[in-house]
């Protein structure tokens, strides 16, 4: 954080023409009033700083800077100094977070919510002339033009969505959920105008506008939870500050996002940062740890000439590398074109909402057709006739269908969220409640993906202590955790890669790798440390990755909900297998590479499996897109989140099936849903062919089956509480 | 009946205009923070009017 707040951040501050600039950020932990006054006044108290914005509702901050002088650095140093941790938004991705297409919707809905109100003012009067009420034919002609002149204009512009939508489908040769929508609108509209025009006693203006406010419901609850997870998803990944450390000529670091890097560049990477590109390492050295890459839980140590991935974490020494590759490449190119071919079949695949529609849309449209033909010839007139047909569109109309699965949705997702976890899509739900497998990685997911001490000896713990408190090697951070505060040792000199020695009490100690201590590593793969004091025995610690706590009761409660589950890693046999055994995983391949893995999900898929994969380093992208479902963790790296349909950012498995069983009940709901809808269609389909529907039963059937779908997709709010 | 044709103009417009002043809300940001506009207004040395 240091390195980065000293360097030039320029590159995130998006210029106007005046010289000045904006930059936006990420504030972390700000939740009251007393936080915002407190940042944003802090912040227009710096040099050059116009103004500063902060929105308590998305945690961002918008800074808006004089002229070219403003400095990102200084606003971010600033902020740390409150005690908040700051995290800068590239400026492309800050611009594709307005929200223009909510506010248009917004608009639409307003509009259609006037007209349906005020349509429906002039339409019950009308209601009243159908139960014999005195409504003479001058005044039900009035009601009618009045209706028809506030229900048209905001019928046809609060309608633009679907009618735009429709067009475009058909312009395909398909017909998507928008077309019958579209249709029935404009039909409605059009026999409504040639009904008064010929003093008819049935107008169904204000049935028309009611349709298109009902749908628009629809339409906004499903564009808010579609903006919610994607923004979600922005701010993990902006979380994890994509800054590369770049070197200038003269030796000056500067902050520049990890896409301006470019093949022949010299970037530094502090210890505990992650390696931004593919590279070289020109000098320094250090320990790397590939966990995120191949899986492997052992960390390799590296030195000037030897390649490094990006997404390895750089553990104990800085190192000064020359990129081999730019970012858009850094990613192997096997894995990026895995994850392409994965994105285009989950592309294929059809929403419940959509599927229903392939049903309604020829069923619905013949059984109007045939009213309309069925009622001429056996001599109704062709006026009356086609007044039939419409009501039969009317009544059947899409509502319920349109609400169904938005508002089970949005209520599945926003529950999932308050837990911890982020659905990316509406289809992703839909696919997470069809699978019948996992497939776990190990490191990372069903292991902590950080090294602990196996053989914990206090007295051992609390001798080397003092060296271990004076590193920001990971291993050295564990044996300094388990010992709690206390001395730091005099005189400390950290030799990367290797060790530390210094003073403990004026005796000289040394804490490292065994050749840093002269004695002989131990056998096997295990990561481990040796510490000594000089001339004496030297003691053997070993780490190992520790399999997360609920890691035994997710796999049994995935078994209870009839889900089979395997662990597919690119680690040695030995860990995978113990592992595996502890959390009572029977089924499990260990060395495997990044397309192995692909390829047996892909053998599951053959089967007809439907497969949840489960999967967190750069090794899993591919498999994790690969899959029909996808969930991956927080502290994944950027490729894996952006694969993944659902990321859980709270450290518990359990995620997984609490997911899965919401998933399962949303799908249920959406169901039932479904049925009800086409119950009321049975019912309503043939009073409208026989001629029994007038403008009031329309509207208070579109109405109530449209309260019923969403009440029934409330429910899910309390789905999930009993676990 | 003409009560009717005086009644309803002045009725659609009233709604008109309350259709107006939600397009203004809309126009100039109110809905995008509702929780920090809701501690704005109680803090006096705080900007309460909404984001640009």
């Amino acid at each position: 954080m240091t390195d980065l707040a000293m360097g030039d951040l320029g590159a995130f501050v998006r210029r106007d023409a005046t010289g000045g600039g904006r930059l936006e950020l990420l504030v972390q932990g700000a939740r009251c009033a007393g936080c915002m006054s407190k940042i944003e006044k802090s912040v227009l108290a710096l040099p050059d700083v116009g103004a500063s914005r902060f929105n308590l509702t998305t945690g961002k901050l918008a800074v808006t800077f004089n002229s070219a002088a403003g400095d990102p650095g200084l606003v971010m140093r600033t902020l740390e100094q409150l005690g908040y941790r700051a995290s800068l938004f590239d400026p492309s991705v800050a611009r594709a977070q307005e929200d223009r297409e909510g506010r248009d919707l917004a608009l639409a809905l307003g509009v259609a919510a006037f007209g349906a109100g005020n349509a429906m003012m002039f339409a019950v009067p009308t209601w009243a002339g159908l139960f014999g009420q005195e409504l003479s034919p001058a005044t039900r002609q009035l009601m009618y033009w009045l209706a028809a002149l506030v229900a048209t204009p905001c019928a046809l512009f609060a309608g633009q969505t679907f009618f735009r939508s429709a067009w475009a489908s058909l312009r395909r040769g398909q017909a998507n959920m928008d077309v019958p929508i579209s249709i029935g609108v404009l039909l409605t509209l059009g026999v409504s105008f040639s009904e008064v025009l010929q003093h008819g006693a049935h107008a169904y203006f204000d049935a028309a506008v009611t349709l298109v406010f009902l749908l628009l419901i629809g339409r906004y609850l499903d564009h808010k939870l579609r903006l919610r997870a994607r923004s979600a998803a922005r701010d993990l990944l902006a979380l994890q500050a994509p800054v590369a450390m770049r070197l200038d000529d003269a030796g000056r670091t500067h902050g520049v996002p990890v896409a301006e890097v470019r093949v022949g560049d010299r970037v530094a990477v502090a210890p505990g940062d992650r390696i931004p590109v593919d590279a070289e390492v020109e000098a320094g050295s250090s320990d790397v740890d590939n966990a995120m890459i191949s899986g492997e839980s052992a960390s390799i140590s590296v030195g000037p000439g030897d390649r490094l991935h990006s997404g390895a974490l750089n553990l104990s020494g800085r190192l000064i590398l020359r990129a081999t590759a730019i970012s858009e490449d850094s990613t192997v190119a096997a894995v990026a074109r895995l994850m392409e071919i994965g994105a285009q079949a989950r592309g294929a695949y059809v929403r419940l909402a959509d599927r229903a529609a392939a049903l309604y849309v020829p069923v619905v449209h013949t059984l109007a057709l045939a009213t309309f033909a069925g009622g001429w010839i056996l001599g109704l007139g062709p006026r009356e006739a086609l007044l039939r047909a419409a009501a039969v569109l009317i009544v059947t109309c899409p509502c319920a269908l349109g609400l169904a699965v938005p508002a089970v949705q949005v209520t599945a997702t926003g529950r999932l969220f308050r837990l911890g976890i982020l659905v990316k899509s509406g289809a992703a739900l839909e696919r997470l409640a069809e699978v019948d497998h996992v497939v776990f990685d190990k490191t990372g997911v069903l292991t902590e993906g950080r090294p602990r001490l196996v053989n914990p000896t206090p007295a051992l713990i609390a001798m080397a202590a003092p060296l271990a408190r004076a590193s920001r090697h990971p291993l050295a951070q564990t044996v300094a955790a388990m010992a709690g505060p206390g001395d730091v040792a005099h005189e400390v000199i950290e030799s990367p890669g290797l060790g530390l020695e210094g003073l403990i009490d004026g005796r000289r100690a040394r804490l490292g790798r065994a050749g840093f201590l002269g004695v002989k590593p131990g056998c096997g793969a295990e990561t481990e440390l040796w510490f000594g004091f000089e001339g004496e025995t030297a003691f053997r610690l070993v780490f190992a990755d520790q399999l997360r706590p609920d890691a035994a009761a997710t796999v049994s409660a995935l078994r209870a909900l009839g889900v089979s589950v395997e662990v597919l890693s690119g680690d040695l046999a030995g860990p995978v297998g113990l592992a595996c055994q502890q959390a009572g995983v029977t089924d499990w391949r260990a060395g495997l590479t990044p397309l192995e893995k692909a390829a047996a999900i892909e053998a599951l898929k053959a089967r007809g499996r439907k497969v949840l994969m489960v999967g967190d380093g750069l090794n899993d992208a591919g498999a994790l897109s690969t899959a029909h479902a996808s969930m991956a963790p927080g502290t994944a790296v950027d490729a894996s989140q952006n694969a993944a349909d659902l990321v859980f950012t709270e450290a518990h498995l359990d995620s997984v099936p609490t997911a899965i069983r919401m998933a399962r009940a949303a799908r249920k709901r959406a169901l039932e849903n479904f049925a009800f809808s086409a119950l009321y269609n049975v019912v309503a389909a043939p009073l409208a062919i026989f001629g029994l529907v007038n403008p009031f039963v329309a509207a208070v059937a579109m109405s109530g089956s449209s309260l019923l779908v969403t009440l029934n997709a409330l429910r899910m709010s309390f789905e999930g509480q009993r676990r | 009946m003409t009560i009717v044709l005086l009644l309803a103009p002045i009725s659609l417009l009233l709604a008109l205009t309350g259709l107006g002043a939600f397009w203004w809300t809309l126009r100039s940001g109110q809905y995008d923070d509702p929780k920090g506009d809701a501690t704005r207004i109680l803090d006096d040395h705080l900007d309460d009017g909404p984001g640009a």
